[in-house]
């Protein structure tokens, strides 16, 4: 029996219109159209398009929330065993709809989905990692290619193939490192990347470093005498027996603690878990690394407001940048609730 | 989590922290350098008086960093 596959499309490959018909509410076909014809024919005897749903690209843009449910039970009512949205292009709505009815559509059905965009378009960054984006070129243009490397890498998916590197299967990296055996040990691997780089000759690294955005710095506080400071740390200083069991390294949770009324971080009621340096001296005098003791003497002598009644702590040694990014938000957020107006944030 | 602290709070964040080149690398937009990985904000090993001193003064330092405007990523030294 043929695989079953629906397609998701927008308004516009769906022959509707361009934005005079972008508000489209979500409707399914037991057919394919538009560009999921050309899939149904490259699939051949393998797979089969079952059914086609349609959205407008500012209908889900605006409704999000409803549009993936109405569009996720559109697709489940075919029970494909894959999904395939797009290509998206470097449309923008579109390629945000089509990444997301795939993450959903993986989540909650458990079907591999494939869509297809431009290395540009927003949902590239984010949804490469929970779903295979086809490199596409910026637009329809490229609809014949894009096609044939979705249906292709959408068969292997289908027939549990093993895929082999993202970049030569054609999509965009998904985060994810498989181990394997290289014929070439370690030393003569990195070597040779050497040896390529001093020739100023193209080598691939093994272990690509994270790209870190960089932010507008915030304006400064102007009343320092008035202002209220918070301490952050990623050092591993916790509440004596680590309450809330924060990892020594790799943290996936951060704890906040109250520190109103301590005028000293002593060993007897904090010490430090972290596990990525020599933790004698912070077990010693934790305010080498959470420095409450002087914060509170330059608090009472009015150098500056009032010490915030909560610090934040977590340790930073193998902590994943998503998971650091996220502490970052969350306790940014509940400081802007609370008032803060200026954090130190102390690291090992 | 020093850069995202500082955009969802919209208030100025000082990371104090020894290895400089990783705290550009991240992002922080105010940095001051600690004294020494372990002990970022003392120097146990020189004497509990030394110890608070050089503490103090880091810590003043990270304060005039939060009044200080700046336009892009700025190291305080000494």
């Amino acid at each position: 029996m043929a695989y079953k596959v629906v397609c998701y499309i927008n308004q516009f490959f769906a022959g509707m219109g361009g934005e005079e018909a972008a508000h489209q509410e979500p409707f399914a076909k037991r057919e394919p159209l538009g560009p999921a014809m050309q899939i149904n024919f490259l699939l051949g005897d393998e797979a089969e398009v079952v059914g086609t749903v349609v959205c407008g690209d500012s209908y889900y843009g605006e409704n999000i929330e409803i549009a993936r449910e109405r569009c996720l039970e559109l697709i489940k009512g075919f029970s494909p065993d894959l999904l395939i949205a797009g290509p998206a292009f470097n449309a923008g709505r579109y390629g945000v709809a089509c990444g997301d009815i795939c993450v959903t559509a993986g989540e909650i059905l458990g079907i591999p989905t494939v869509t297809g965009m431009y290395y540009e378009n927003p949902g590239v960054e984010l949804y490469s990692n929970k779903t295979f984006i086809v490199k596409t070129a910026d637009s329809a243009r490229g609809m014949k290619d894009a096609l044939q490397n979705i249906t292709t890498l959408s068969l292997k998916l289908l027939k549990g193939q093993k895929l082999r590197p993202a970049e030569e299967e054609g999509y965009f990296h998904r985060g994810i490192r498989k181990n394997f055996f290289y014929e070439e040990n370690g030393a003569k691997r990195a070597v040779d990347m050497l040896l390529k780089k001093l020739k100023g000759e193209l080598f691939k690294t093994e272990y690509e470093m994270p790209t870190f955005k960089k932010i507008t710095p915030a304006k400064p506080v102007k009343d320092i005498k008035n202002a209220t400071i918070a301490l952050v740390s990623s050092g591993g200083v916790v509440p004596k027996g680590n309450p809330d069991r924060i990892r020594v390294s790799s943290a996936e949770s951060y704890g906040k603690y109250d520190i109103s009324g301590i005028d000293d971080l002593s060993p007897e009621i904090f010490e430090s878990i972290h596990g990525g340096y020599d933790r004698v001296w912070a077990n010693k005098d934790p305010d080498v690394v959470l420095p409450v003791d002087v914060m509170r003497q330059l608090e009472k002598e009015g150098v500056f407001g009032k010490l915030y009644d909560y610090v934040y702590t977590t340790t930073g040694t193998g902590t994943s940048v998503a998971n650091a990014e996220r502490f970052g938000k969350e306790i940014g957020e509940d400081l802007k609730k609370a008032g803060v107006d200026a954090v130190i944030l102390t690291s090992t | 989590m020093t850069r995202e602290i500082e955009a969802s709070a919209d208030i100025p964040v000082v990371q104090i922290a020894t290895i400089v080149p990783i705290m550009l690398t991240v992002g922080a937009n105010r940095i001051v350098p600690g004294i020494a990985i372990p002990h970022p904000v003392g120097a146990p090993d020189k004497g509990d008086e030394v110890d608070k001193a050089i503490r103090r003064e880091v810590l003043e330092r990270a304060l005039k960093a939060i009044q200080t405007e700046i336009k892009e990523q700025t190291i305080f030294n000494k």
